[in-house]
């Protein structure tokens, strides 16, 4: 017995002795990866360091971040908003910056994937320093990490979504910037029913707090005895098809108005299912997914094959905006926007032209840099808060109302204008090709977000300053 | 015969797999605080979390795939059936997380059983293609059931308040850490147990472990629920780690990142689980600033982390088909055949092992 336990003893230690060797490996492998991928140690401590100072802030530069689809079923058009804005924090940056200071933006691609969006968003924040996220994208996706930011007490300022949720008292760093998709919503509906009395309605629209803010604001206007049936649909569906489902439970139940509110891949697959059912109804568009230039591309790939044309299928469409529609090519305002967009992002320029995103990248950066520049030399956190409570609603925007920010109100605009796609209308030409245009059939609406009503607003929306006509 | 000097006895690990594994979770363990605490910066520090959390998905695929035969697509799935079931008892009950994360593993184990039931008549491209639908269709019901599960907005989850002055970021890793070394000490005991032989003779010959009376449907049903349980847990830290848990979180690209996570670490190996964790969280990383100092700008990245992935998934496969911890293994032991054993030794016991 001793004998054998003898002769096993030397095969054991060797098994033994590499066992021990390949964990000491293993670790002091794991452990020089990690080190040698922990490039800048540096940054989270900086905040403990120095208080006084603004994380993200130095005498020269000024760190901005944001997430955004750049993949995805939200890419298709949004993905041109960022380097738009990127346009406009260029040309401030050729003139000299904000006192002084250069804004770097950077932003990273969240895919429309909110678990994305928290990776991203931590990594702006822990690595990259940032001052605060601006122009980051989407509702899901930003509510995902409003906690995060709030409890951070970093800006999350100019959510490119009209939730009603970044009016919420609850987190103060958040802000939005478009209109509350509840005031389109009621824009939208008062015009339904002043032009479509008696008319069956229908709502195709997107399963999260956008389209059941749009369907809140719709349903203070509509009478519900109109609306013969609702629809829903979640992006993350259309990866694998078109709405056909819903389209036809909206044609079964009689619907005359189709109203939507839907990103932009989702109205080219309704309009182009609904024409697979030979439907044509009224449809009544958000503006979040109503620009032509967007919408066209793919609507024109899956019309082919029915001998349809993207501006067939939009023509008569109505919608709201709250910008000058891009088509205006004698606005001073568009006149600008695409001079800034062709000097400072050629490329971006070259590829997409002045389309309904660039052209909102555009105004909403412009409104950050007056934000910036209203918050003063010393910038702080707190600071910038202050500065978009207390002048914000002075800030001369390219919007068609005054923008409406105050110490409790975080939205941009609370307003809009109502457009139709015509055929007679002047095209929108951009390197994707020509599509149709809109005409204003309504005069500029304002509203609050929640209950009461829909005033026609009389005043006349500012020219651009001569400050960025003359620099642009 | 030339004579070389052996490390002494005490520093052998024991032979007991139970005290072995644990002593070097524990040394595991003090790397790892050392790194988090001391040595890398905030953010970095999240990212081990995130290698944690993956390697214990990988590591459960990694005993499925690896030592049990089976193949899935679908572990994707089984992550949303944890985190769906930890933010659902987090948004409706105030549990503690530790019961909250058990929940998560066993509601995961349950839909392994019922994922691994018909398994047990599938093979190769069919059990590959029935978990595949497990990957595209479970994560829908996010949106199907919108009023239970919030559709694309998602639930929010409350990650642990950490205790003093500990930074939030730093404690949930710690938590992620540990969570993965407990599982990685009961994986690699169920390894060296009745059941891990079970697993591999169930693998390498279905006929030939029957004859020897092992149930074959049973165990590989079982390996199923271990491997959907990891993947619950995981699943559950992702849902923790990123605030919330939406359908969206759960593309197929997920599941079939894992197996590639998986293949590329080392099928069959727990070491192999956490290469393949690295590879998950620190390629796209690489991209970014591959693309940053390439010019193409902070959004030229968008598919460079996958083209990065896909072609160290070819290279590794091409210099070690069994992953890089079987390349590892592969070097040690020549280097271990060449350093500690004597020259001119048996040649066809070599050629043997060489050949295995």
């Amino acid at each position: 017995m001793k004998q054998a336990t003898d002769i096993t003893v030397p095969s054991q230690q060797r098994r033994a002795k590499r066992r021990s060797l390949k964990a000491v490996v293993a670790v002091a492998a794991i452990s020089l990866i990690a080190a040698a991928c922990s490039s800048s140690p540096s940054s989270s401590s900086s905040t403990t360091a120095a208080p006084a100072s603004t994380p993200g802030v130095t005498s020269s530069s000024i760190t901005l971040g944001a997430t955004v689809p750049l993949t995805g079923p939200a890419a298709s058009g949004y993905d041109e908003i960022a380097p738009a804005m990127n346009a406009v924090f260029a040309w401030k940056n050729a003139h000299g910056g904000v006192y002084g200071r250069k804004i770097n933006y950077i932003y990273y691609d969240d895919a429309y994937n909110p678990a994305s969006t928290a990776t991203q968003t931590r990594k702006l924040v822990l690595q990259d320093n940032i001052f605060a996220t601006v122009g980051s994208l989407g509702t899901p996706t930003q509510t995902a990490v409003q906690g995060y930011l709030n409890s951070l007490k970093i800006p999350q300022m100019f959510i490119e979504s009209g939730c009603n949720c970044w009016s919420d008292p609850k987190y103060p760093y958040s802000s939005g910037w478009e209109p509350p998709y509840s005031v389109e919503g009621k824009i939208l509906g008062y015009y339904i029913k002043n032009h479509f009395a008696g008319k069956k309605i229908g709502y195709f629209t997107q399963n999260d707090e956008f389209g059941q803010d749009v369907v809140k604001g719709l349903d203070m206007e509509i009478p519900s005895s109109d609306v013969v049936s609702r629809q829903t649909y979640d992006p993350t569906s259309l990866l694998s098809g078109p709405p056909a489902n819903q389209m036809a439970a909206l044609k079964a139940a009689g619907a005359q108005v189709v109203v939507f509110a839907t990103i932009p891949a989702a109205t080219s697959l309704a309009i182009g299912a609904a024409e697979g059912l030979n439907w044509s109804p009224q449809y009544v568009v958000d503006s979040v997914g109503a620009d032509s230039p967007t919408v066209g591309p793919l609507l024109s790939i899956i019309g082919k094959g029915k001998g349809l044309t993207a501006n067939t299928a939009l023509n008569g469409t109505i919608f709201d905006d709250y910008i000058p529609p891009e088509a205006e090519t004698s606005n001073a305002w568009v006149q600008v926007e695409a001079k800034l967009l062709k000097d400072y992002a050629p490329a971006t320029y070259n590829k997409y032209g002045l389309d309904g995103n660039t052209e909102y990248g555009i105004a909403l950066a412009y409104t950050f840099v007056q934000a910036l520049e209203a918050a003063g030399p010393h910038l702080t956190r707190q600071g910038l808060l202050d500065a978009i409570a207390r002048d914000g609603k002075n800030f001369i925007t390219p919007g068609l109302v005054p923008l409406s920010y105050s110490s409790t109100v975080h939205f941009g605009y609370e307003g809009a204008q109502v457009f139709q796609y015509e055929a007679s209308a002047p095209q929108i030409t951009v390197p994707s090709g020509s599509w149709i245009g809109g005409k204003a059939v309504s005069p500029v609406y304002t509203t609050s977000p929640g209950a009461g009503p829909v005033n026609v607003y009389s005043g006349t929306p500012p020219p651009p300053p001569a400050s960025l006509v003359n620099s642009a | 015969m030339p004579k070389i000097p052996r490390p002494p006895k005490w520093f052998h690990l024991p032979r007991q797999p139970l005290v072995r594994h644990l002593i070097l979770a524990i040394v595991a363990a003090g790397g790892f605080y050392l790194l988090t605490n001391d040595i890398l910066s905030t953010y970095n520090t999240v990212l081990v979390g995130e290698i944690a959390f993956y390697a214990i998905a990988l590591g459960g695929l990694s005993i499925l795939t690896g030592a049990n035969g089976q193949i899935s697509f679908g572990h994707g799935a089984l992550m949303a059936v944890g985190a769906y079931t930890a933010a659902l008892l987090m948004v409706h009950t105030h549990f503690n997380l530790v019961l909250e994360l058990l929940i998560a593993i066993g509601a995961a184990a349950i839909a392994g059983v019922i994922v691994g039931i018909p398994a047990t008549r599938l093979k190769g491209p069919y059990l590959a293609g029935m978990t595949l639908i497990l990957a595209v269709g479970l994560p829908l019901l996010g949106n199907q059931y919108g009023s239970v599960f919030n559709g694309d907005q998602g639930l929010v989850t409350t990650p642990p308040s950490p205790p003093g002055s500990v930074n939030p970021e730093l404690w949930l890793t710690w938590i992620e850490i540990l969570g993965a070394l407990v599982i990685m000490v009961l994986l690699a005991n169920l390894m060296k147990s009745r059941f891990g032989r079970m697993f591999r003779a169930v693998r390498d010959d279905e006929v030939a472990a029957s004859l020897a009376g092992i149930h074959v449907a049973r165990t590989k049903v079982i390996a199923f629920a271990v491997s959907a349980g990891c993947a619950g847990l995981a699943g559950a830290f992702l849902a923790l780690s990123s605030g919330v848990v939406s359908s969206g979180e759960f593309p197929l690209s997920l599941s079939i990142e894992i197996l590639a996570g998986m293949v590329l670490g080392g099928a069959g190996t727990l070491v192999g689980a956490w290469w393949g964790g690295i590879a998950l969280v620190f390629f796209p990383q690489w991209a970014s600033s591959i693309s940053k100092a390439a010019g193409l700008g902070t959004g030229g990245n968008a598919y460079l982390g996958t083209i990065i992935f896909g072609a160290v998934l070819v290279l590794v496969m091409m210099l070690a088909p069994s992953g890089i911890q079987g390349g590892f293994r592969r070097v040690g032991s020549f280097a271990d055949r060449r350093l500690f054993r004597p020259r001119g030794g048996d040649v066809t016991k070599s050629l043997q092992t060489g050949s295995e």
